[in-house]
């Protein structure tokens, strides 16, 4: 099976929307980085390198967009959701500007640049804005499906990237849907919710959990806001669901489901797998993950226990 | 309206003149042409000016009794910096500016980014002024509808939200860099405080718009020295402001604020600046035309009463 990092899909992304002339790419003087230098090398009268500053770079795309471009405006998922805030809500989100914030290096899984650079915030961030929706692709399929299905869609988007490389889960022929999970593999079990890399651990937590009898089923919720409310009650009749993200447990993508879970009353055993209101520090993704509680073992374990609980 | 619009149509004559003139003189390369023609039409644009800034002064007199009136009725809003600001709105509005308030998306439009988005209560009288929307609907100004306490572009002739401070610069170079890009001459003005100058995202545009040289930027600073808490060189002193865009590769323009003919010249002058952005640095006084209001900071939001009102309206018709 091939390996690619979702930004690499970013990148391949943007050279098959680059023949629309309304697209334009910003980018944080991070280029090589979050790949939108691919971009740079073949239209560069449609890139612009803000150098480091996000607000700007933020502030700037939405201008753009209010004269009928399509930005996408790139950087660390750190900086770009951590320090743009307020320029997400009065210049983007507010004044309806159609940008596409594109966030690289989410996550613990960036390893040894340390938690200054792992964004574990972001997607709670991300998911209180005003009308953005958030999207965080599993592979670099998906990554540049997403890219290319953004370019229709209006309105403010953040899609969160990773930077290792990951397994490549599906072909070309793989249409992403806005609000539309997809499962990956089935079983009666359990299910396991995840998003972007934390989709690799689960595929792996479901193969750990086959050989000692458990059926647990993958969904790859990578449209989390809109969530696919109707996946997750689907994913319910197992009697167990598993938020797997590589985020805080607060504010992700276990608090979406978790709030699925109560608006529809959901009688399931419930856990969320990620970073437990911490820091992480710098190491290996493997070690950290380990570490962390956040690896396909943890997974498993969690998926263990729930199931006990039943 | 008619009038106001044979005069715009003559004076754009007479900038084309002043325009030859000057080209006439680089081509010299000479101080003047002694051209009895040229001469007898400077003198003639001489009157004609003075007559269009006397129309501007009593444009500038009639916005500040209006927003004075609107925020009274709406017993809140912000004053002093909307007093401060009056004349070069009334500058870009009913003179500089490339507009049709009929069409607010016309794309070959002048745009202009009140970046201290707290002033609308002079925005608003003008935009209802110059027909961005009926009059009557100043009723509603910090009500329920478009007439928020800031603006928003739900409400034609605003380009974007403003009202957290420091992000109008950057909005307004991503226009001037899409003008560029389409082709087109229009030019991106963005009003700007100077206590809004303490927020670092400024600076971020301001080397931004100076390293993509964005010659149809031009940013002017009401310089009133006056922020909600304090004097502003008491919060954090943003002075020498010329120099520090001009440090930051800007070509800097430094008038009095409340000067009609400085702002029209300085506007023109920012015009013809090629490569590299303009900063306009007009010195103002916070809650001009009104005694008890000048350059106090408690009036930079506070709604006057109706005795105040009544004082302060007494001051600016006398």
């Amino acid at each position: 099976m091939a390996k690619a990092a979702t930004r690499d899909g970013y990148g391949n992304g943007l050279l098959k929307i680059g023949g629309n002339k309304d697209v334009v790419v910003l980018d944080a003087g991070v280029s090589d980085s979050t790949r939108s230098e691919k971009f740079k090398e073949k239209y560069p009268e449609r890139f612009f390198n803000m150098g480091i500053s996000e607000m700007d770079m933020v502030g700037t795309a939405a201008g753009f967009a209010k004269c009928g471009k399509i930005p996408f405006a790139s950087s660390f998922a750190s900086f770009l959701m951590g320090r743009t805030q307020d320029h997400q809500l009065v210049s983007v989100a507010y004044s309806e500007s159609n940008v596409k914030l594109i966030a690289s290096h989410a996550g613990v899984a960036i390893g040894e640049d340390g938690p200054t650079a792992q964004a574990v915030n972001d997607v709670g961030m991300a998911r209180a804005m005003p009308t953005m929706i958030v999207i965080e692709p599993a592979d670099a399929v998906e990554a540049e499906k997403v890219v290319e299905f953004l370019v229709g869609h209006k309105g403010p988007a953040y899609v969160r990237l990773g930077r290792p490389e990951v397994e490549t889960i599906y072909d070309d022929s793989y249409k992403f849907k806005l609000g539309k999970a997809s499962l990956l593999k089935g079983g009666g079990d359990a299910a396991i919710i995840a998003s972007g890399i934390m989709v690799q651990e689960s595929l792996k937590a479901a193969e750990l959990l086959k050989n000692e009898g458990i059926e647990a089923a993958v969904v790859n919720m990578s449209s989390i806001k809109p969530i696919d409310e109707k996946a997750i009650v689907d994913a319910a009749k197992t009697g167990v669901l598993i938020a797997a993200q590589d985020h805080n447990i607060y504010g992700g993508l276990g608090d979406a489901v978790a709030a699925v879970i109560a608006k529809k009353t959901l009688d399931v055993k419930f856990d969320v797998v990620g970073i437990k209101d911490g820091f992480a520090e710098s190491d290996s993704q493997e070690v950290l993950f380990k570490k962390y509680g956040m690896d396909s073992e943890a997974i498993a374990n969690a998926v263990k226990k729930a199931v006990s609980q039943k | 309206m008619k009038s106001t619009n044979s005069v715009s149509q003559f004076s754009l004559f007479l900038i084309f003149v002043r325009r030859r003139e000057n080209e006439v003189c680089q081509q010299k390369n000479s101080k003047k042409p002694k051209t009895i023609y040229l001469a007898d039409l400077n003198v003639f644009s001489g009157i004609f000016i003075t007559t269009k800034v006397e129309k501007l002064k009593a444009k500038a007199k009639e916005i500040r009794i209006e927003l004075l009136k609107l925020i009274h009725k709406a017993k809140s809003g912000h004053p002093g910096g909307s007093l401060s600001a009056t004349e070069i709105m009334v500058a870009l509005f009913y003179h500089h500016m490339k507009y049709d308030a009929k069409k607010p998306d016309w794309p070959d439009r002048d745009r202009f980014i009140l970046s201290k988005g707290h002033c609308t209560p002079v925005l608003y009288t003008v935009f209802a002024d110059v027909g961005y929307f009926p009059k009557e609907e100043l009723k509603t100004f910090r009500r329920l509808g478009r007439l928020t306490g800031h603006p928003n572009p739900k409400l034609p002739g605003v380009e974007i939200a403003t009202g957290s401070l420091g992000q109008g610069l950057s909005a307004g170079h991503g226009m001037a860099l899409a003008g560029k890009l389409d082709g087109k001459d229009y030019r991106v003005y963005v009003l700007l405080g100077d206590g809004e100058l303490n927020e670092g995202s400024v600076w971020e545009a301001v080397m931004s718009a100076a390293q993509f040289k964005s010659d149809n930027l031009i940013a002017i600073v009401d310089n009133n020295r006056v922020a909600q808490d304090s004097i502003t060189s008491k919060l954090k002193e943003v002075e020498p402001v010329d120099k520090k865009f001009e440090a930051f590769g800007w070509h800097a323009i430094r008038i009095n604020g409340h000067d009609i003919p400085a702002i029209i010249d300085a506007l023109e002058d920012a015009a013809e600046v090629k490569g590299k952005p303009t900063v306009i640095v007009a010195d103002t006084i916070k809650g001009k035309g009104v005694s008890f209001m000048e350059g106090q900071n408690k009036w930079h939001g506070k709604a006057p009463n109706d005795e105040q009102l009544k004082q302060a309206l007494e001051e600016l018709n006398g």
